[in-house]
């Protein structure tokens, strides 16, 4: 390694480099993540890495970061080959990373997060001079974060913001930003990817975003990179490439089975009523403040809301896994206790989101997984009691066929699946019977997009034969395919419910962001 | 990617998980056995010892004659119950290692309410089965308040279980040192001798007392409990994963205190058998280490009810031979406790090794991107 490669932090060029991978390749044991890629991020370019999950784009940025030494292949930054073992050296480099998980340490301010990031920071710091220095940097720069506040009190766009400005001001100009606007109202989003975009273009940074979403890939990036399992299938101009074409670099030609059907009911009675719920969290803070709602049979209401703005908190109240400090739930006008008896007399059916952590138990087996519904009526059980692993195998293995799940057997353990056949062993468990209600909250996140047409047209199947579906997720585009009515969550709060008809993805922007 | 992984998972071939499960589970805590023996052996060289000589005695103390054998089931039967009783719990996820006071308080109930069957002139046949059920019912209320704290308050069952072991031995204490001590115990305060009527003799033609039995029974009872019921399926369910056994409505609440019960039963039934088979008496000699010797013949068992037999029967052993190596070899009879705590902490290195031994993996690895 020459000394070219490490220059010294202060010596560090304050505008955009280039980046360029060669023949990326890395292997674990026998599968390969990646295989031969080379991209080429030119400089002040905001350039978008697309491909499904599984696609190897996690593992190639963090072939940058240094986090993985790929098997082959080599990063030139600026035309110069660069040896990145680890993220220190990444970040020597100036090659900075937003993840989807913010890193920032949220009982201290803003302030004290950016000087603590620094890795020449002081022992003992003079916060005085520090806080001057601050403040004449966020005079350079674009967008600004309340900088005495404490992080936890922040929204999540300002933590966002605070997290790229946390790059900028540690004079890192490449700047890698994994899947940044999960976490973000669509307006947010907007205004983040926005100024990155002015600066790209300004010369100040280079910008490499992982993306999933064609919407903000044409509205804001220039150049594009498309992965599909491990290799590199096409690369080009983000404004002429089309949304077509570019959807079909990343899915290939594989056949997607049709969107279902949306029948048309006549008006239904109310199956499932929300009155009045509200929840804590763990310190006794309100999480639900009198949620509202009705779901009528043969409707899926879904509702949409930023991340952290009650949705999870209300499905866990549902599935019995949050206790309710007031309210009741109806179904069919009875009222309805999240427990074994209710669920099953009830026909109340979920799809949690992330079925691992949340629908199954991951070190037992796809059959013992596929029974949680059945396993303590006959004929998996005799006397109430007496388990009968037979009927119970023989039941997985139906299911197992009838929903295409892949796995080496019934017995293996239901972590040794893919992320797409965990949801649908969930699927087969929970909606190969009767269904009355069903609750799903963000079904298809992590997906590849066969597993996600397939398991969107099983619930509007589920809808179409008259259940009553709510229908959680974070993802508008969804909602928006799947919903009759929406509904916006906002701090703990429904604030606005219309039918999908008389609504648009701006109003429902506007309504997450709690106007 | 998905498709990529479903063509390549087919080609596994070989061994089903379910074997490869087994087969971890066995060579892996012989492994740490191994291992534990070879540290061992480091540190018997550096104190000039032999230890060819150690394990040699170790054999001849544990397994070497049919007085050695009876001597160390004899040891292993409260090794049983005290190892069910951190198994059970371990399955529905809770760590407890509080069995040493449900041992010692279930032991002095069975004394305590010995005293008046005793004096009314019960006849064994009925005193017997009621200090047993006494035994029982006390443990079950120890260890299921540790777990009802856990449920319900949300405190630390290790923690909890572990400080109640003290409060268990302290109780025992103050009525053995006081209102129910027996004038004649001088040196040793103990409550009054059950007297030999209400001894419970050897298996016939063993000197092994009856606590073997029950543990052998129990253990089967507990693992077809565990494995084949619908309540057994529910705690490994809520063990597993708490939240979805929440989703799918299981009074998990329930399910909890009532595998902790299931363990301080088992370690209250210990304790009666120490009293009722061993002393004759409670007092402090109840305090003896085997419960806390029960987690790590449990931890061996990889928590398999059925397993924690043989297992505590090495334990057994061990601790059969320690009189012999303090003897033969001039060392502390704590030599043998020394071996437990390397094995103990080799076992949990080993926990690590599971789903990682190169030959039993599938041909994919890291699919996990």
């Amino acid at each position: 390694m020459n000394i070219a490669a490490r220059p010294a932090p202060d010596s560090l060029p304050l505008r955009a480099p280039s980046l360029q991978t060669i023949g990326m390749t890395k292997t674990f044991g026998a599968f390969t993540a990646l295989d031969d890629v080379s991209i080429d991020v030119k400089p002040g370019s905001f350039h978008a890495l697309l491909g499904e999950n599984g696609a190897g784009k996690s593992t190639l940025v963090k072939c940058i970061m240094g986090f993985y030494t790929p098997e082959h292949g080599s990063v030139l930054l600026d035309g110069k080959e660069v040896e990145v073992r680890s993220p220190r050296d990444a970040r020597a480099l100036g090659i900075g990373m937003v993840y989807q998980q913010f890193t920032l340490v949220p009982c201290l301010t803003a302030a004290e997060n950016l000087v603590i990031s620094r890795a020449d920071a002081p022992a003992i710091i003079d916060w005085k001079a520090e806080k001057q220095r601050l403040e004449a940097f966020m005079e350079r720069m674009p967008f600004r974060v309340p900088l005495n506040e404490q992080v936890s009190s922040l929204s999540a766009g300002e933590k966002q913001k605070l997290e790229i400005l946390k790059l900028l001001y540690l004079e890192q100009r490449f700047v890698i930003l994994d899947e940044p606007t999960s976490v973000l109202t669509p307006g947010e989003a907007d205004e983040v990817l926005g100024l990155l975009g002015d600066m790209a273009r300004r010369g100040e940074v280079t910008v490499l975003m992982i993306s999933h979403k064609f919407r903000e890939v044409k509205a804001f990036c220039d150049s594009f990179t498309v992965l599909r399992r491990g290799r590199l299938t096409g690369a080009g101009d983000a404004q002429t490439a089309t949304v077509a074409e570019m959807s079909r670099m990343m899915i290939g030609d594989t056949e997607i089975r049709e969107r279902a059907e949306r029948r048309k009911h006549n008006d239904r009675p109310a199956v499932l009523e929300l009155a009045g719920l509200v929840a804590e969290d763990g310190e006794g803070r309100p999480v639900l403040n009198a949620i509202n709602l009705k779901v009528k049979a043969g409707e899926i209401v879904g509702i949409a809301g930023v991340s952290g703005n009650g949705q999870s908190a209300l499905v866990e109240a549902l599935a019995g896994q949050r206790p309710l400090k007031d309210g009741a739930i109806f179904i069919h006008g009875k009222p309805f206790e999240p427990k074994r008896g209710d669920f099953d007399r009830f026909k109340v059916f979920g799809l949690p989101e992330e079925p691992l952590k949340n629908a199954t138990v991951p070190r037992m087996s796809v059959a013992e997984n596929m029974a949680f519904r059945a396993f303590d009526k006959a004929p998996m059980a005799s006397l109430g009691w007496w388990l009968s692993p037979g009927p119970m195998r023989k039941r997985a293995e139906e299911l197992i066929d009838r929903y295409r799940v892949k796995t080496t057997s019934a017995d293996a353990p239901i972590e040794t699946l893919s992320g797409g056949n965990v949801q649908r062993a969930v699927l087969a468990r929970e909606l190969s019977g009767d269904v009355d209600v069903l609750i799903v909250a963000n079904p298809c996140f992590g997906l590849d997009f066969a597993s996600v047409s397939e398991i969107r047209s099983q619930i509007m199947e589920q809808r179409n034969r008259g259940a009553a579906v709510l229908l959680v997720s974070e993802d508008l585009d969804e909602i928006l395919e799947l919903a009759d009515r929406v509904a916006v969550m906002s701090g703990g709060a429904i604030g606005y419910v219309a039918a999908i008809e008389d609504t648009d993805r701006n109003t429902i922007g506007q309504h997450m962001a709690g106007h | 990617m998905t498709a990529v992984l479903a063509s390549s998972s087919i080609e596994r071939g070989g061994l089903s998980p379910r074997a490869i499960r087994m087969i971890e589970a066995v060579i892996i805590p012989l492994g740490a056995l191994v291992a534990s023996a070879a540290l061992f052996s480091v540190f018997l060289l550096f104190l000039g010892k032999s230890p060819v000589t150690f394990f040699n005695l170790i054999w001849t103390g544990g397994f070497g004659s049919a007085f050695s054998i009876q001597n160390t089931l004899q040891r292993a039967a409260p090794l049983i119950l005290t190892g069910l009783a951190f198994a059970i719990p371990a399955r529905i996820g809770l760590t407890l290692i509080g069995a040493e006071g449900a041992l010692v308080l279930g032991g002095f109930s069975a004394a305590a309410i010995a005293i008046p069957l005793v004096r009314g002139g019960w006849t064994p046949w009925i005193g017997l089965p009621i200090m047993a059920i006494a035994a029982m019912l006390v443990g079950a209320f120890w260890i299921g308040l540790a777990g009802w704290l856990r449920h319900y308050r949300g405190v630390n069952e290790t923690i909890s279980s572990l400080l109640l072991s003290y409060i268990a031995i302290a109780i025992m204490n103050f009525f053995v040192e006081g209102a129910l001590r027996d004038p004649a115990s001088a040196n040793k305060p103990s409550t009054m001798p059950i007297g030999d009527a209400y001894r419970i003799g050897p298996m016939p033609g063993t000197s092994v007392h009856w606590g073997l039995a029950a543990g052998v029974v129990l253990a089967v009872i507990l693992w077809l409990l565990m494995s084949r019921t619908t309540f057994g399926f529910a705690a490994r369910m809520t063990g597993g994963n708490v939240r979805a056994a929440q989703a799918q409505g299981l009074p998990v609440g329930f399910l909890v205190v009532a595998c902790c019960a299931i363990a301080g039963a088992c370690a209250g039934l210990a304790g009666f058998f120490e009293v009722a088979a061993i002393h004759g008496q409670a007092n402090a000699s109840l305090v003896a280490g085997y419960g806390f010797t029960g987690i790590l013949v449990a931890f061996l068992a990889r928590q398999n009810p059925l397993a924690v037999v043989p297992v505590a029967i090495l334990f057994g052993a061990l601790a059969a031979a320690g009189g012999l190596v303090q003897r033969r070899m001039a060392m502390p009879d704590a030599t043998v406790l020394v071996l437990q705590g390397m094995i103990f902490v080799v076992l949990l290195v080993s926990e690590t090794f599971y789903g990682r031994i190169p030959f039993l993996q599938p041909k994919r690895a890291g699919d996990r991107s």
